[in-house]
């Protein structure tokens, strides 16, 4: 600073000190944060005390006595909280897995369909895109519940596909599997075709880089993983007993089934968060300059290789760091699964188990807790991907 | 380090103004001139908004004779509507002062949940309730089917004790409130709907043709439904207790909205009464009230059985009989303490 | 050949060969242009020839749209008559009747000091503009009353229409300001200021909204003073700004990055300092740069406010799903979700179309 006055005041003088005022001020900030806290806390500490309520997080391991209809563990109403709560985890994991993987094939398709030369599609892309992302995704979910429980027939009516599907407002029945005591041979020959596939894949892509020679990397993969084991399935004699599900009484019995309430929050939550990756892909394609793709086409390479070698590379740099946040905002969305009855985490421990408890202070920190490590999950892979596609500047 | 004395001493003064602040709920009630009331978001004939937006039913007269008691005007409550789920977080974290919602007493939720629980009102149980077209007549058929219930209730516990005692399988589909419930119901997503058996008949009677739908006879659980506060406060609990006893009491003696209020100016033969209506004695006093609370609780709504008739009983859509909601010597198992 | 000549004027131009223009042009351009793409345009002719005429039966010809009871309704066709008789409801919430017009009033004010902050044309945008600044004020007053002789109304009375606007107007007014002061903290220099607002922005951003509704109106009182409470829709206002804000501070953030760091170096050569450095230089151009994503985040924020139904308030999709469970019109979920998407469609589209407009309007040739 230009002319520091001249002053007595000790103080006054540490004021005009630029680094003495920094910390003074974050001295105030944090004084303020804190007691900001120390308040709130020891409200909640009064408050709790006058109920004669204390913080503990011991009711995990009591009897949960409540059924929950979709659990892909072990769970009876006999569990514990602590296994309800997992439960639910679970539930949440699997909608927000499942409805990443639809949201971003659709994206990506619609992504590509509004940059089509077909006037059509072009249009038809830009028309779902606008309506879907103008509506707010609760009402989404509401009107694909209404419109699969309303719409849909009874058990009694079903459609049904070959015997072995089913499709009615109960959910989707389809044959499970058991598996025999010989399938681990299919299992292992799986897992090896895996460990081959990863291992031929650098084979081949050093055997490229030294003599430029190509194999086709993609057929073999496939072959060693997919036709090899099924081989082997058929000459063991089929070692999988389906079982199908079959109208008994009021609904289905044996196989799996996916219930509405599955089916509409991810359908929902995939076409509501596809829109925006559609968008985002587009912009992600557009971005990329032109001059690249005529470069390519210069060199000779065909358009699907100019596409997935030249375009596609670097569009992704500027894709998924948006795409991130999409995947964010699915995974928190799907807390809204609490308004069509879906057991996630928010209705199984932040719901039905606070309820039971009473356990207000804890749930609600378990669930946030557990979200905040989902966000946390989910950015951290991304930026993984994000840090390894990334241009390396030399 | 002076500055950080000051300030760590400021944070510890207000931590100890905040503790000071603590008053008790009937003060509370007083200073804020209306009664907060945690009732259900719309269950006809215990608490439900009417057209013009008014709360009717069972629960919301308790709710206003509380009100006419503690603040001489039924008219001061606002009705906080909660769902089975938020309703023990919204009282005890102070969101309301007293809760009547059909909700039922048990031991876990005095105890654990810190609720201390007022004189039943209403005894009920849980039953179930199919389409006529199923052709079912005993809840023991329900192998497979699929039950609606409501979720934060006793029910929902009852229901899986219920199945596996008889070692029948179902799916439960949990759903947040009676609106839920009733579209998920019509719509076929569950063939049976459960709860208690009063909910039941209020649901039953919002079709068109109720004998559609039967409510089968199996009762599976005893469902004592009563208004509850948060523990810690005895002063405010005995003052819900007591009206709901007054109330009880009042039909006993054959004190009614019409006739309360005359009771209470003058001094009659019965000691009771005039114990009862404020005309004798110091009851109100005791309890942190003036004399004439139990004769403004009842003149307010009427006495429990006028409560009754004129919300859930025979002659309403609901028609629910008094059964064991009858006073004791009556053939229920009404039996008030009394007022002394 | 033989070179041949016209003399200016006196042949008339011919049309251009007929395959480069015309329907039939265009078609082949943009339709048939090679086998793959023919085969994809008679795809989706297909598919919308499944899907269109059905629903434009469904939505339009066999339609009910007057009616008392889903009795009057024809089968068949959607029944949207229940709109002509919930319409108050859907638009006023439990507003008082007689009292309506105060809300009427606030719309048509809110209308003036919209147009004012977005249309830079309007005639005495000054004056106007100052008005739009108390407009928050005078919007609060006469929904609530209470004060210089309006007659109080609950906000537990609020709901549809109304109520969505309350709340999208509030966030979108107090989350743009918090907003910059989050991203300027996130940039501070000063540790403990930059942290305490990264682990805000994070923590916000990590837990769904409807985990921090529960709490606002569920459990906020345990951390109030014993006894002491507010206002039901006061805490949902303030949980979305706050919730929006986070989103804001990212979006601003994000604008404050891509500005050149020569910016900030040559006010601080003019011997600018920190406040006005930023309230000169910086923030207008990292602002104009965020728009688009400002935008979509008041376009989330106003989406988002239909969560509200989770914790009991009636916004217009609470009110539809009252609706639905009503039972003289029972199993018409589709239709009264519907309407209220058109609702919200109309609304976020609008504001998406504004954006772009702006971002058009404010573009001064830096992007190439």
């Amino acid at each position: 600073m230009s002319t520091p006055t001249p002053s007595t005041n000790p103080l006054l003088r540490a004021w005009y000190d630029k680094e003495t005022r920094s910390i003074i001020v974050q001295i105030i900030a944090a004084a303020l944060i804190l007691s900001f806290f120390a308040y709130i806390i020891n409200n909640a500490v009064v408050n709790l005390a006058a109920i004669g309520k204390d913080i503990s997080f011991n009711f995990l391991w009591q009897n949960a006595s409540y059924d929950i209809n979709q659990h892909l563990i072990e769970y009876s109403s006999t569990s514990n909280h602590f296994t309800a709560m997992i439960v639910g985890l679970i539930n949440t994991l699997l909608v927000a897995a499942a409805g990443i993987v639809l949201a971003t094939m659709l994206g990506f398709m619609l992504g590509v369909m509004r940059l089509s030369n077909n006037w059509l599609t072009q249009k038809i892309a830009y028309v779902y895109i606008e309506y879907v992302r103008n509506v707010p995704v609760l009402l989404h979910i509401l009107l694909l519940h209404g419109l699969i429980i309303n719409a849909l027939p009874r058990p009694k009516g079903s459609y049904n596909f070959g015997d072995t599907f089913f499709l009615n407002n109960r959910g989707f029945q389809m044959p499970s599997p058991e598996f025999q005591s010989l399938f681990w041979i299919v299992g292992a020959f799986v897992v090896a075709g895996i460990a081959f596939a990863w291992w031929f894949s650098r084979h081949a892509q050093k055997v490229q880089d030294e003599t430029g020679k190509a194999y086709p990397v993609a057929m073999i993969n496939i072959a060693a993983i997919v036709l090899l084991p099924f081989a082997v399935y058929f000459v063991l004699g089929s070692p999988i007993e389906w079982d199908v599900p079959a109208l008994k009484g009021f609904n289905f019995k044996g196989g799996i089934v996916v219930r509405p309430e599955f089916i509409a929050l991810w359908l929902a939550l995939s076409f509501y968060t596809a829109a925006f990756i559609g968008e985002i892909v587009r912009a992600g394609i557009v971005a990329i300059n032109h001059g690249q793709t005529e470069a390519a086409q210069a060199l000779g390479i065909s358009n699907s290789r100019t596409l997935k070698l030249v375009v596609i590379p670097q569009a992704l740099r500027v894709i998924i760091p948006p795409l991130t946040s999409q995947y964010l905002n699915l995974a928190k969305n799907s807390s809204l699964a609490l308004a069509i009855g879906y057991m996630d985490i928010v209705a199984t421990i932040g719901g039905i188990s606070l309820n039971q408890t009473g356990r207000e202070m804890e749930c609600m920190l378990i669930v946030m807790a557990i979200y905040l490590a989902i966000s946390l999950l989910i950015s951290t892979v991304m930026n993984w991907y994000n840090n390894r596609i990334q241009l390396v500047e030399r | 380090m002076k500055l950080i004395n000051k300030v760590l001493t400021g944070v510890a003064l207000t931590a100890m103004t905040a503790t000071a602040a603590q008053a008790s709920t009937l003060e509370d009630v007083r200073a804020a001139d209306e009664l907060k009331c945690i009732v259900t978001t719309g269950l006809a004939g215990f608490a439900a908004p009417d057209a013009n937006g008014r709360w009717e039913g069972f629960d919301a007269d308790f709710c206003r004779a509380v009100a006419a008691a503690v603040l001489g005007d039924g008219d001061k409550v606002q009705f906080v509507p909660t769902t089975g789920k938020t309703r023990f977080t919204m009282l005890n974290s102070g969101e309301g002062d007293i809760l009547f919602r059909n909700t039922t007493e048990t031991l876990s939720r005095d105890a654990d949940l810190k609720l201390s629980f007022l004189p039943v009102n209403f005894y009920d149980g849980q039953g179930f309730m199919v389409p006529a077209s199923l052709g079912v007549s005993s809840a023991t058929e329900l192998d497979g089917a699929s039950v609606c219930i409501q979720t934060g209730t006793t029910t929902e516990l009852n229901l899986a004790d219920y199945f596996r005692t008889n070692g029948i399988s179902y799916e439960p589909v949990p759903i947040e409130t009676n609106e839920e419930g009733f579209t998920n119901y019509v719509a076929g997503r569950c063939d049976v709907y459960t709860t208690d058996a009063s909910g039941l008949a209020s649901t039953r009677a919002k079709f068109d043709d109720p004998t559609q739908h039967v409510v089968l006879p199996e009762i599976i659980s005893k469902e004592p439904l009563g208004g509850a506060v948060r523990h810690g406060d005895d002063e405010w609990f005995d003052i819900g207790k007591w009206v709901v006893n007054a109330l009880i009491n009042a039909e006993e003696m054959g004190v009614t909205q019409a006739n309360a209020m005359n009771l209470a100016a003058n001094v009659g033969n019965n000691p009771s009464i005039n114990r009862l209506v404020g005309s004798e004695g110091n009851m109100g006093e005791m309890l942190g009230l003036d004399a004439k609370w139990a004769a403004r609780a009842i003149a307010q709504g009427g006495n429990y059985g006028e409560i009754y008739e004129r919300n859930v009983g025979p002659n309403t859509p609901l028609q629910i009989e008094r059964g064991l909601n009858a006073l004791w010597n009556k053939g229920g198992v009404l039996y008030a303490a009394p007022i002394r | 050949m033989t070179e041949q000549t016209y003399a200016p004027g006196t042949y008339p131009d011919l049309p251009p060969p007929s395959d480069t223009v015309g329907p039939v042009h265009w078609l082949k351009a943009n339709l048939f242009s090679s086998p793959v793409n023919s085969i994809v345009t008679l795809v989706a002719i297909y598919l919308l020839y499944l899907a269109l005429p059905s629903a434009f039966n469904w939505l339009l010809i066999d339609a009910t749209y007057v009616g008392e009871t889903r009795k009057d309704c024809a089968p068949g066709g959607a029944c949207m008559a229940f709109i002509g008789e919930r319409f108050n409801l859907f638009v006023y919430g439990f507003y008082p009747a007689e009292l309506r017009w105060r809300v009427n009033l606030a719309a048509i004010l809110l209308v003036v000091a919209g147009a004012a902050v977005l249309w830079d044309k309007m005639p005495a945008r000054k004056h106007i503009m100052k008005f739009a600044m108390i407009y928050p004020l005078i919007g609060a007053w006469l929904l609530s009353g209470g004060l210089f002789g309006l007659e109080y109304v609950g906000t537990h009375l609020f709901g549809g229409l109304m109520l969505t606007l309350t709340i999208g107007v509030t966030g979108i007014v107090f989350s743009l300001p918090l907003g910059i002061l989050l991203a300027l903290g996130r940039q501070s220099k000063l540790p403990i200021i930059k942290y305490f607002c990264i682990g805000f922005i994070e923590f916000i951003r990590g837990v769904p909204l409807i985990t921090l509704l529960f709490v606002a109106s569920t459990m906020l009182s345990y951390f109030l003073p014993p006894g002491t409470t507010f206002d039901l829709l006061l805490r949902v206002l303030i949980m979305v700004t706050l919730f929006a804000s986070a989103y804001m501070a990212e979006v601003i953030r994000g604008g404050l990055q891509a500005l050149p760091k020569g910016q900030l170096e040559a006010a601080n050569s003019l011997g600018l300092n920190y406040s006005q450095a930023m309230r000169l230089i910086i923030l207008p151009q990292a602002l104009k740069i965020s728009i688009p994503g400002i935008v979509n985040t008041f376009i989330g924020l106003y989406k988002d406010s239909t969560l509200v139904i989770v914790i009991g308030l009636l916004d217009p999709l609470g009110i539809g799903r009252a609706s639905v469970a009503d039972s003289a019109w029972l199993g018409l979920s589709t239709e009264v979700y519907l309407f209220v998407a058109v609702f919200f469609f109309i609304s976020c589209f609008g504001m998406a179309r504004y954006s772009l407009y702006l971002e058009n309007k404010l573009n001064t040739g830096h992007k190439r």
